[in-house]
């Protein structure tokens, strides 16, 4: 990085910052900011390092952090699931056709990933780690990028000794010089010679189907629909001595409580399988059975011995995931009160049950 | 109430599909073609007998449902999650320039949350001669100004750097919005706080972040910040949509969406650049050599043709034609728009709905006639720097395929015949 950002700063936006803000008329609005406050917001890291709080982690404990916090969606070894993000490997690949951009081949600062975790990870339990778990998941990703040993230990001491591949590869916005003195001729005739189409979208078909289309079929049939809703309202209700036991206080609560697994798992209409199993008729349903979800060892093996996902066994499962069955895939440290325990379930048996 | 009009247009389905092509362009409701007396007209309709709907039905009004095909459309192979992804603005069906917000895209990290105004905070620390802490109704006490600004996100049209991919342009050029803003400058909050603390300006930095937990969080520089970047609390006139940051979000006229942080939070004075994961690993350009530029944040001058395109194939057959479309510049106002119907050969300038303004959408309209032939539509903009849009070609001859971001192309609508059109490229 050659160039100071100041060039770039064009010299209309410079008088912006002559007028003098000791002028400024104040309106007296607002309050102080209390320290302990700005304590619990000012958690950004600089890539110098400021911001960093004390504490250590080494790459194999790290290891067995991610596996419980980052695996399910980044992959065991930092490779990325399906299209979550891969934090490993790509080194060398930033001119390919298809370069892979990871913590190793593309971020230029490890702040930037003590920042990252420590902020917005793990997706759908942001903020839940301690910093000495920070540093360790750090390690370990600098580790699956075969940039540190497994014994090594990161902590605020030593931070600022560990420099990512990437760190030259960037340069401050060049538009200026390279492109706009270039793109401003607008031909207006005899611009070229021949047009020839080189490639065609319809080809690749990768476009979404046109939902618009069901819209007007709706809109059409739209006379019968009252007697389609008819025979579908009079269905449940000659369930309901089953149903009848659903307080839609606690599936209201439940909903809510549901935030906590929406990063992995889906219910209701359209529910599929995405991280987690759709959970659909989840509750009362035998265990491992969903549709088209692979499941773990364990899980597989509850299903061929024919256990049942009952509000007990559901119950215990949600409390301590892992603890109640050792070996899932499920990456999800428990609901500790068991009044969330019980709203989630009523949730879900509103859900299809 | 029931529904009579349902036999006119063929759906759009069989359009895009080619199941109707032929003669498909007699069939949509042209008056003119009529062989008898129009039964619409020369019959009784239970509309002009029946009552409606009473004024209290719906208090707060949606789109007529014949117009239920006019809503925001998610790519699901572009993302892991919905949670962490992106949908796009129906731009193909709408006209004018405002985008209403039930429509307008929305970008998430991790989720749109709910956040109540008696619940929201924003802090204002780092180098500021008082940190301060404002409510939402402390917000509501300042100066207010009103500005119409578009929003863009970096990525919008980067499926394409490597060829024509997708078949909209609501997919294409959707991931952008414009709306009238009510907020507070930043710059009135900044010197509420004082910035004498901060000494020279000119190498400071403004840090925002969001309350959602994602956390996005990017850093502005001062001079941007102190000219005209807005806090936001109503859009179109009414509160921000829960899914567009509500209640305040950062508006950063002309700068990459990503910017915008939605439910903002904290605003920190700084003398550098935090790096954040959102302007280092993400929202940076890779050049063909393996380089990357970062702090790309301007959004250059584009244009769209919305109208023809693959989603609004022509119906009407031969003769009168509008062709319309949209034209914007994150570095000032567009001055002019150019038209091609032959893929770049000849060009005939379009007319402007309204003379360009700063950092906002700009309508155009070519006013044309169509001899039922082959067209190979294209649209250039212009803007006050003299920037003109330039091809993909010529992108691509400074920065490759791998950019991303910032694809500022011309775009090609390849219409046939029938009226149908598809996203080419062409040489």
């Amino acid at each position: 990085m050659s160039k100071s950002r100041n060039l770039i700063i064009s010299t209309a936006l410079a008088s912006t910052l002559v007028a003098g803000p000791a002028l400024a008329e104040k309106f007296g609005l607002g309050r102080e900011a209390l320290p302990e406050e700005i304590a619990a917001w000012n958690v950004d890291i600089a890539p110098d390092g400021t911001g960093l709080p004390a504490g250590s982690g080494d790459a194999f404990t790290g290891e067995e952090v991610f596996a419980e916090a980052c695996a399910i969606c980044h992959g065991d070894f930092a490779e990325g699931r399906d299209n979550w993000p891969k934090l490993a490997g790509g080194e060398g690949t930033l001119a390919d056709k298809d370069p892979l951009k990871t913590v190793g081949s593309y971020w230029p600062y490890l702040s930037t990933v003590w920042d990252y975790v420590n902020r917005s990870m793990p997706f759908g339990n942001a903020q839940s780690l301690t910093a000495d778990e920070v540093y360790a998941i750090t390690a370990y990703i600098l580790y699956s990028n075969d940039l540190v040993d497994d014994d090594f230990v990161l902590s605020n001491e030593n931070f600022m000794d560990v420099e990512l591949p990437n760190a030259e590869g960037f340069i401050i916005d060049d538009r200026a010089e390279t492109e706009y003195p270039i793109f401003n001729v607008a031909c207006m005739s005899d611009c070229k010679e021949s047009v020839e189409i080189t490639m065609r979208a319809a080809v690749l078909d990768v476009t979404p189907e046109d939902e618009g289309t069901e819209a007007e079929e709706v809109a059409q049939t739209e006379t019968e629909a009252p007697a389609a809703e008819e025979v579908a309202a009079a269905e449940p209700a000659e369930e309901a001595p089953a149903m009848a036991a659903l307080d839609m206080e606690l599936v209201a609560a439940g909903e809510k409580v549901f935030k906590k697994c929406k990063s992995c798992h889906t219910v209701g209409e359209g529910a599929k399988n995405k991280t987690g199993p759709g959970l659909n008729m989840i509750v009362g349903a035998p265990v491992g059975a969903v549709d088209g979800f692979k499941y773990s060892k364990p899980m597989k093996a509850a299903a061929e011995a024919g256990q049942t996902w009952t509000e007990e066994e559901l119950a215990a499962f949600f409390a301590a995931p892992r603890k109640y069955m050792k070996g899932t895939k499920m990456s999800f440290n428990g609901l500790k009160k068991e009044a969330d325990i019980a709203a989630v379930i009523e949730f879900l048996k509103n859900n299809g049950n | 109430m029931t529904d009579d009009t349902k036999d006119f247009a063929p759906s759009r389905r069989q359009f895009l599909s080619g199941a109707a092509a032929a003669g498909a362009g007699a069939v949509a409701g042209t008056a003119a073609s009529a062989a008898g007396p129009d039964p619409l007209i020369t019959e009784k309709q239970p509309w002009a007998q029946e009552l409606g709907a009473g004024v209290d039905e719906t208090p707060y009004g949606l789109p007529i449902k014949y117009e239920s095909d006019v809503v925001r459309r998610n790519v699901e192979w572009l993302t892991a999650d919905p949670i962490s992804s992106i949908n796009f603005t129906p731009i193909h069906a709408l006209d004018g320039t405002i985008t209403p917000q039930g429509c307008a895209f929305e970008r998430h990290h991790s989720g749109a949350i709910e956040l109540r105004k008696e619940d929201y905070r924003l802090m204002i620390n780092g180098l500021v001669d008082k940190p301060l802490i404002f409510t939402y109704d402390d917000l509501e006490r300042f100066p207010r100004e009103n500005h119409v600004y578009f929003c863009e996100c970096a990525a919008n049209t980067g499926m394409e750097w490597a060829g024509a991919q997708l078949n909209g342009a609501q997919f294409t050029h959707g991931m952008v919005h414009n709306m009238e803003y009510t907020g507070v400058t930043l710059r009135t909050l900044l010197e509420e706080a004082g910035l004498d603390t901060a000494g020279d300006l000119k190498d400071k930095w403004v840090y925002v972040e969001g309350a959602d937990a994602s956390s996005n969080g990017r850093s502005i520089p001062m001079e941007k910040a102190l000219d005209d970047c807005l806090v936001a609390f109503k859009a179109n006139g009414e509160a921000l949509r829960m899914e567009h940051g509500y209640p305040v979000r950062l508006v950063v006229p002309g700068w990459e969406g990503n910017m915008w942080v939605k439910w903002l939070r904290r605003i920190e004075v700084t003398d550098h650049a935090v790096e954040s994961r959102e302007e280092t690993s993400k929202y940076t350009d890779t050049l063909e050599d393996g380089t990357s530029r970062k702090w790309t944040w301007a959004m250059d001058a584009k244009s769209v043709i919305t109208s023809p395109s693959p989603q609004m194939p022509i119906k009407h057959g031969k003769g009168p034609l509008v062709i319309t479309g949209l034209a914007w510049t994150g570095r000032g106002a567009i001055t002019r728009v150019d038209v091609s119907k032959d893929g770049g050969k000849t060009w005939e300038t379009a007319r402007l709905a309204k003379p360009g303004e700063k950092m906002a959408l700009t309508r155009f309209y070519l006013d044309t006639t169509w001899d039922g032939e082959e067209m190979l539509l294209q649209s250039r903009a212009m803007d006050d720097t003299g920037y003109v849009q330039p091809t993909k070609a010529q992108l691509r001859e400074v920065r490759g395929e791998n950019s991303i971001y910032h694809n500022n192309c011309i775009q090609t609508w390849w219409v046939n015949k029938d009226g149908e059109a598809e996203n080419v490229e062409v040489s």
